[in-house]
């Protein structure tokens, strides 16, 4: 039997029996549909985690005084075991690295803040004038700290947005001064409000220059240096360039950790991408039973059409042939509602994107095309048994029963 | 050979000997056997049969005979349990399934009884399926197929569907597309049973026609003036033949 003539005789038994194939089609279709929308919704919330970590800064490379445990014993460590502290010094020294745009040295403390008679309690960053660009804040008022030497730096702060109102009201904060508690500085900016974020909540930040921090903490090491790469790709040389550096200026001794965001990053994005591995898993349960269903209708439909089977033997169709029927069928059913599930899974995903607009729920191609690919196989798999079952009936049984 | 399957003459003319590879059809030794529950029905006990090419034969006998059978087993559709059937002198009990559709596909043309049309084809579509199954091309089945329904006088009947046809019309159908392969020889398992006297006539009448064209022709028939017609009649009892009687008139098979 030539390709097109079973083709067009398949879908001449499909279409002869609407129901039959009706119900078959949407038993594929909802498959399909339910791995192209679940994924879409694991993906969707990937891409958002990924998306609220790059708005961090994903060029980020952070580096932490002393070595976590992490380190093995080397010949360095047998020596001297008081880590050195992490300076001012070091974070320009890093700055000289070729991988690295901008460079932020933190200290981070806990004070009390006074304006006229209020007094509040408000953590206390040290920080320099790119810490704006590196930890990507806007400003809502007024400007960040000046640009001046890290080792001097003037009695100016910049305020959090709520910090801004507990302590001036709806009065005007620009050019006013507060005080932390000898110090007098002068509020040149304040931050524009972000809501309570990943990590510290920026809204109740005082910030001011980090050897001023220094001096109200009585503390010549950082808390943190923040480095930020040029580009993505060069996160792993900026990270090496800090280790090496830093090791020179401390002797020799490795007695610092660096880490990327990019690698926290990297472990939500495998996390996440996990999840929509197993949930596209589970949807392709449904597919499986639509699978079965498939066996199922096809199987009735050989009893049911026996006497045709039986009809075609007679007139010189070989077992092949009819195997060949049957499959084509299955096959044609499968991937009709396949392409029907995968129509309904898109409208799906699209009312989603429209209900919830920050969830960008785009099925992946991978699962589209697994769910497609699976759907066929499924289709054709479960297909082989009824095939088989028509090919091998016994013309004269098939015939002699009405 | 045992006592009770030989052929008994009764007069009018001696059977067709069987001579060797000039017959169309040689049998020698079938059996075959059914279970049914516990017990085993013979259907068809030690037949020996040769049918020249383009005769015309009647197969007649009692219900569970083993008429059916026999015609089974001439068109490849049933397998005998022992002995060898030669069709055009080639041992064919010992074909694959697969060369053995090529066989009916090629070499034989069934009717039945019921007509066995496809009920969602149209009458064209029904005589082309042989073809198909063959996998003759579309452009070529196109005039074959439409030569075939006027032949038979359908040629007004093609796009209906075998419940819009009267039942003569429904095995003038059938017959079309037995025949449309060309076969050498036609199987009818009771071609008039479902049709009323007049309509029955017409369809013999056109089986006749065929055979006369050189096709052989071996019917299943409960009806004796049917039987009587063809130019050999074969009369099965519990699987064996009890008869096989030529008319005088007839050409020799």
């Amino acid at each position: 039997m030539r390709p097109r003539d079973l083709l067009g005789s398949a879908v001449g038994a499909a279409a002869g029996n609407p129901l039959r194939t009706a119900l078959l089609m949407l038993a594929m279709a909802i498959g399909v549909a339910a791995v192209v929308v679940l994924t879409a919704l694991g993906d969707g919330a990937r891409r958002y985690v990924v998306r609220e970590f790059s708005a961090l800064g994903s060029n980020l490379v952070i580096v932490l005084p002393g070595r976590t445990a992490t380190g093995g014993v080397n010949p360095g460590s047998a020596v001297t075991s008081t880590p050195r502290d992490l300076t001012v010094a070091d974070a320009r020294a890093l700055k000289r690295a070729s991988g690295v745009l901008r460079v932020a040295p933190i200290v981070v403390g806990t004070s009390e803040i006074s304006v006229g008679g209020r007094l509040r309690g408000a953590m206390v960053v040290g920080a320099t004038a790119e810490f704006i660009d590196v930890r990507r804040f806007t400003l809502a008022q007024g400007r960040f700290l000046p640009d001046e030497d890290w080792e001097r730096g003037s009695s100016v702060m910049v305020l959090g947005a709520k910090l801004r109102s507990d302590l001036f009201g709806s009065g005007p904060a620009l050019g006013q001064f507060a005080r932390i508690g000898d110090r007098r500085f002068r509020i040149v900016g304040v931050l524009a409000s972000t809501g309570a974020g990943l990590g510290m909540n920026t809204d109740e930040l005082a910030i001011v220059p980090v050897a001023q921090a220094q001096a109200m903490f009585d503390t010549h090491t950082l808390f943190r240096i923040l480095i930020e790469a040029r580009s993505r790709s060069l996160l792993e040389t900026v990270k090496q360039q800090a280790v090496s550096v830093l090791a020179q200026r401390h002797g020799g001794e490795q007695d610092v950790t660096v880490i990327t965001q990019d690698a926290v990053l990297a472990t939500f994005d495998r996390l996440l991408g996990t999840l929509t591995l197993g949930v596209a898993g589970i949807a392709a349960i449904s597919l499986a039973v639509a699978g079965i269903l498939v066996m199922n209708v096809m199987l009735v439909s050989v009893t049911q059409r026996r006497a045709e089977i039986g009809l075609m033997k007679a007139l010189g169709g070989s077992q092949g042939t009819i195997r060949a029927l049957f499959l084509a069928e299955a096959s044609l059913l499968s991937m009709a509602g396949a392409i029907g599930g995968f129509v309904l899974g898109h409208a799906g995903a699209w009312v989603i994107r429209a209900l919830y607009p920050t969830l960008p729920a785009w099925p992946p191609d991978w699962a589209v095309i697994a769910a497609l690919l699976t759907a066929l196989v499924t289709g054709v798999l479960f297909g082989v048994m009824p095939a088989q079952r028509a090919a091998r009936l016994d013309p004269v049984l098939a015939l002699a029963r009405r | 050979m045992s006592a009770g399957t030989r052929p008994v003459a009764d007069g009018a003319a001696p059977p067709a000997p069987a001579s060797g590879a000039a017959a169309q059809i040689q049998l020698s030794g079938i059996e075959r056997s059914f279970q049914l529950g516990d017990s085993v029905v013979h259907a068809l006990r030690h037949v020996d049969l040769s049918i020249a090419a383009g005769d015309y034969v009647s197969v007649m006998g009692p219900s569970g005979s083993g008429k059916s059978t026999l015609l089974n087993v001439l068109g490849l559709l049933d397998s005998p349990d022992a002995g060898r059937y030669r069709l055009e002198g080639r041992d064919v009990t010992t074909l694959s399934p697969a060369e053995q559709a090529r066989v009916r596909s090629r070499r034989i043309g069934f009717i039945f009884q019921s007509f066995h049309l496809v009920p969602r084809l149209s009458a064209a579509e029904n005589v082309a399926l042989p073809m198909m199954l063959a996998g003759i091309p579309a452009a070529e089945r196109g005039p074959r197929v439409r030569k075939a329904l006027d032949d038979f006088g359908l040629a007004d009947r093609a796009h209906h569907r075998p419940d819009e046809l009267s039942g003569g019309q429904r095995q003038r159908v059938a017959i079309a597309r037995a025949t449309v392969m060309q076969p050498a020889m036609l199987l009818a398992d009771e071609p008039t049973g479902n049709l009323d006297r007049a309509t029955g006539e017409e369809v013999i009448r056109l089986l006749e026609e065929l055979h006369g064209r050189g096709m052989t022709l071996i019917m299943v028939t409960h009806d004796q003036a049917l039987g009587d017609r063809a130019h050999r009649q074969l009369y099965l009892e519990d699987g064996a033949i009890r008869r096989d009687t030529r008319r005088a008139d007839a050409p020799p098979g």
